[in-house]
Formats: structure tokens, C-alpha cells, sequence
């Protein structure tokens, strides 16, 4: 593991992209900010602009009005950029798989790094997954 | 010519002050932290920030002025760096500057907010441009209130525009926050170096809720990572200028080093404090602030240094 891989891992700013979520994800993405959980300890923290991303957060599934939105904010990040789904609905499109402006999982848009699923998961469930991904690579 | 590129480059310049700057960067965040009931960042952040930036891809906007919006970032970074030189040679007593050198740190302190400026201009995005109209009026408002305790300095040290004879004055007759002015003087550019930094309350510039971190949101992979690190040199000269003009520099001889390090220390922890502490107010309400109160302090601080308190 080279000196530059290492710092991309302890160093993830984290750009969080609502696709079309019922707000439950986000506020369980803000709680891993709170001194309970407390990810800038990792070097994580939450960047308001794609440019500076590393990670790329998807909550929601991926309705027909934000697929062109999704698509356009990947294109932007600059690479390499990690792709999470947060929750059931970008995983699999969760109890909205049937809906009419359904446009397909996350993974049929853009490629996926990570998948954490729950409805909504908990901060513990997405500090294992990242974990998880970090030790994959 | 070899001596003045090892000052530009090496000892107080780029990578003296880039390495203390992150250090002092970790401690800010570090402080923030802990005034939050967290834990905060590890020791070496700010480095695996920088060199993650570096390893980056870096996207030049469609729209907008290529040219410009590459070259904005080293000019940042040289103006940071020079001025780190002609603030950091006199101060450490390394070598003595000019007559009227602190009218040259003036200027070239400007140097990082202008680019910062052009540089958003240049990259087309409105957001940018909105976050490069606030930090435009926010160097209005400062500037003046700056410039005034800098006048009230130059008369208590008997006249003198030279850095390194302010401070050969203070060593002489006691630092300047003894007296009732220097108190006055001292709140007064603790404020105006929180905006420069661009700090909270006065973070409107690059306001992350609302205009997505303004001046550099275009900025991705080296660009930002030079942004960093002029940020970086800029939270270390700034309180060493304050160290120089109100508490008798810093030096590096024996027993000194202790003291010059919480000289540092103390206006680091007042930034941060003062920015864990406040809200970040609307552009309006800063320039009220500048312009009313903090050149009544100043001017308040310059008739007090008239008849010598």
C-alpha cells in the first residue's frame, strides 16, 4: 500500500447527494457528524461542493426527474471517486421498486462501490461499511 | 541571490510556514473539537489533506477563463509566501527588512484574498461569483480599521514604519497590549485577521450552508490543494504579525522559544474560540460592524497613542 493510497483513506470528504429520499438516510448521515459518532476522528467530513468529494453519498432511489441530475453530479467529481448507496432504495429501489417514475438502482446508473442497506441503516452500519470498503482496496 | 531564494523557499518562506501553518491548522481543528465534546482529527490531517489534493484529478470549469483560474492558486501561494518572508525575517530576528517594510506587508496581504477573488471570477460558476462579490466588500470593511491600528502602532513606536524597529522599540520600553491603546489596538485586529482568514463570524466568503464554499467551489485536486496551503501559511503569519506588533516578536534563543510558542498558541486559541463561539453574521451586518465599531475602536486606539497611553 503506497503512501498516496494511504492518504486517500484517512482523509474522505464526503459529498451527499439526495436522489429522491424520504429525508431518513440524511438525518442518519448528519448523526455520524455528532460528538456520539464524531467520522472527523477518521479524517471524514462533509464537503459542500462535488469538486472536493472523494466519496460520493447516494440516499433515495433514483427517480426518472433525477437520473439526468444523478449522472451530471458523478460526471463532475473529480477521480477516483467512491460511490456509497445509503439505504434500501438506492440499493435495490426498496418498497418504491414498483413506482412509475422509478428509473432502476443505483448500480444500473453509475458504478457502485459500497452498498449499506436498511431503511434507514444505522451510523454504526455505515461506519462498518466504509471500513469494509477501505480494507477491501 | 541564492540566500533570497532559500528565504522565499525554505526557512520562513513556502515550507517553514506551510509546515507550522498545519500544524497550527490541526490545532484549530483540534480545539474545535474539543470545544464540541469530540474527539477531532489526528496529528498528521492536514498533511494527508494536502497530499490526497494532490493525487487528484483537477477539472478545469467549461465555462470561464482556463488561464486564469490555473494561475490564481500560485499567485496565492506567492503572495502568501513572500509576505511570509517579510513578516517572519524581522520578527524572528533574522534579519533587520527595510525602512517602510510594514507598507509592503500590507500590500502583499492582499495578494491572497485578491486571487482568491479573481480566481472564483474566473471559473464561471455564480455561486463563486456571489462568495467573490462578499469577500470584495468584506476587504473593504477591514482594510480601513486595519490600516487605523497600524497608524496608532507607528506612533507609539515613535514614528517608525519598520518592522524590526517596532519591535526593538517594544523590547526597549514594554510590549504595546500593556497600555490602554495596545488593548484597544489589539481587539480591533483580532477581528480584522478573523476576516482575512476568513474564519466564523466573518466566513460569508466561502459559506458552506448557503453559496457551497463560494470563492473555491470550481476548485478540485491542486488547485484546492494550493488553496490549502496558502489558508495554512496565512493562520501562521497572521498571529505572528500580531506577536510582532503587539507583544515584542519572536525568537528562537534559549528560554525564548517557549514563550515565542505561546505567544503563537494565545492568538491561535482566541481565532478559535472566537469562531467556535459566534455565528456567522450576514455581509451586511460585518460591514456595519468594520465600519462603525471597529474604526471607532481604532480611532479611539490612535488619539490614546497621540498623548501617550
Amino acid at each position: 500500500m503506497g503512501f498516496k493510497e494511504n492518504c486517500f483513506k484517512k482523509s474522505l470528504w464526503v459529498f451527499h447527494l439526495s436522489a429522491g429520499s424520504c429525508n431518513n438516510c440524511d438525518i442518519e448521515i448528519l448523526d455520524l457528524l455528532t460528538p456520539r459518532y464524531d467520522v472527523e476522528r477518521f479524517g471524514m467530513k462533509l464537503v459542500g461542493s462535488v469538486r472536493h468529494a472523494d466519496v460520493l453519498l447516494v440516499t433515495g432511489i433514483v427517480t426518472k426527474k433525477t437520473l439526468p441530475r444523478v449522472l451530471e453530479v458523478y460526471e463532475q467529481a473529480p477521480k477516483p471517486i467512491v460511490v456509497i448507496a445509503v439505504g434500501a432504495c438506492p440499493c435495490t429501489g426498496g418498497i418504491f421498486a414498483s413506482g412509475y417514475n422509478f428509473a432502476g438502482p443505483l448500480d444500473k446508473v453509475i458504478p457502485v462501490d459500497a452498498y449499506i442497506p436498511g431503511c434507514p441503516p444505522k451510523p454504526e452500519a455505515m461506519l462498518a461499511g466504509v471500513v469494509k470498503l477501505l480494507n477491501k482496496k | 541571490m541564492g540566500k533570497e531564494i532559500f528565504y522565499f523557499l525554505v526557512f520562513p518562506g513556502l515550507i517553514f510556514s506551510g509546515v507550522i501553518g498545519g500544524i497550527l491548522s490541526w490545532i484549530d481543528r483540534k480545539i474545535t473539537a474539543r470545544v464540541q465534546f469530540r474527539q477531532g482529527p489526528p496529528f498528521f490531517q492536514p498533511l494527508y489533506d494536502f497530499v490526497k489534493l494532490l493525487a487528484k484529478e483537477t477539472i478545469i470549469p467549461s465555462r470561464g477563463s482556463a488561464t486564469t483560474f490555473v494561475l490564481a492558486p500560485v499567485f496565492a501561494l506567492f503572495g502568501a509566501s513572500i509576505s511570509a518572508v517579510f513578516i517572519l525575517l524581522p520578527i524572528l530576528g533574522v534579519e533587520t527588512g527595510f525602512a517602510g517594510d510594514l507598507i509592503v506587508i500590507i500590500y502583499l496581504l492582499n495578494i491572497p484574498s485578491l486571487t482568491f477573488i479573481i480566481g472564483a471570477l474566473a471559473s464561471g460558476n455564480p455561486l463563486a461569483a456571489v462568495g467573490a462579490s462578499r469577500e470584495m466588500k468584506l476587504i473593504l470593511s477591514y482594510e480601513v480599521p486595519f490600516l487605523l491600528v497600524l497608524i496608532s502602532i507607528i506612533i507609539k513606536a515613535g514614528m517608525t514604519i519598520n518592522l524590526a524597529e517596532i519591535i526593538e522599540y517594544q523590547a526597549a520600553n514594554g510590549a504595546f497590549i500593556g497600555s490602554l491603546s495596545g488593548i484597544i489596538g489589539f481587539i480591533t485586529i483580532i477581528m480584522c485577521i478573523q476576516a482575512k482568514l476568513g474564519l466564523v463570524p466573518f466566513d460569508m466568503a466561502e459559506g458552506e450552508g448557503e453559496i457551497c464554499d463560494g470563492v473555491i467551489i470550481e476548485s478540485s485536486g491542486s488547485i484546492l490543494a494550493m488553496f490549502k496551503l496558502t489558508k495554512y501559511i496565512m493562520l501562521f503569519i497572521l498571529p505572528a504579525l500580531i506577536t510582532g506588533l503587539f507583544m515584542s516578536g519572536l525568537s528562537f534563543v534559549g528560554i525564548n522559544i517557549l514563550w515565542s510558542i505561546l505567544k503563537i498558541f494565545a492568538v491561535l486559541l482566541l481565532i478559535t474560540l472566537i469562531r467556535n463561539t459566534n455565528p456567522r453574521v450576514r455581509i451586511k451586518q460585518a460591514m456595519k460592524f468594520f465600519w462603525v465599531w471597529m474604526n471607532l475602536f481604532a480611532i479611539i486606539s490612535i488619539i490614546l497613542a497621540i498623548f501617550g497611553l
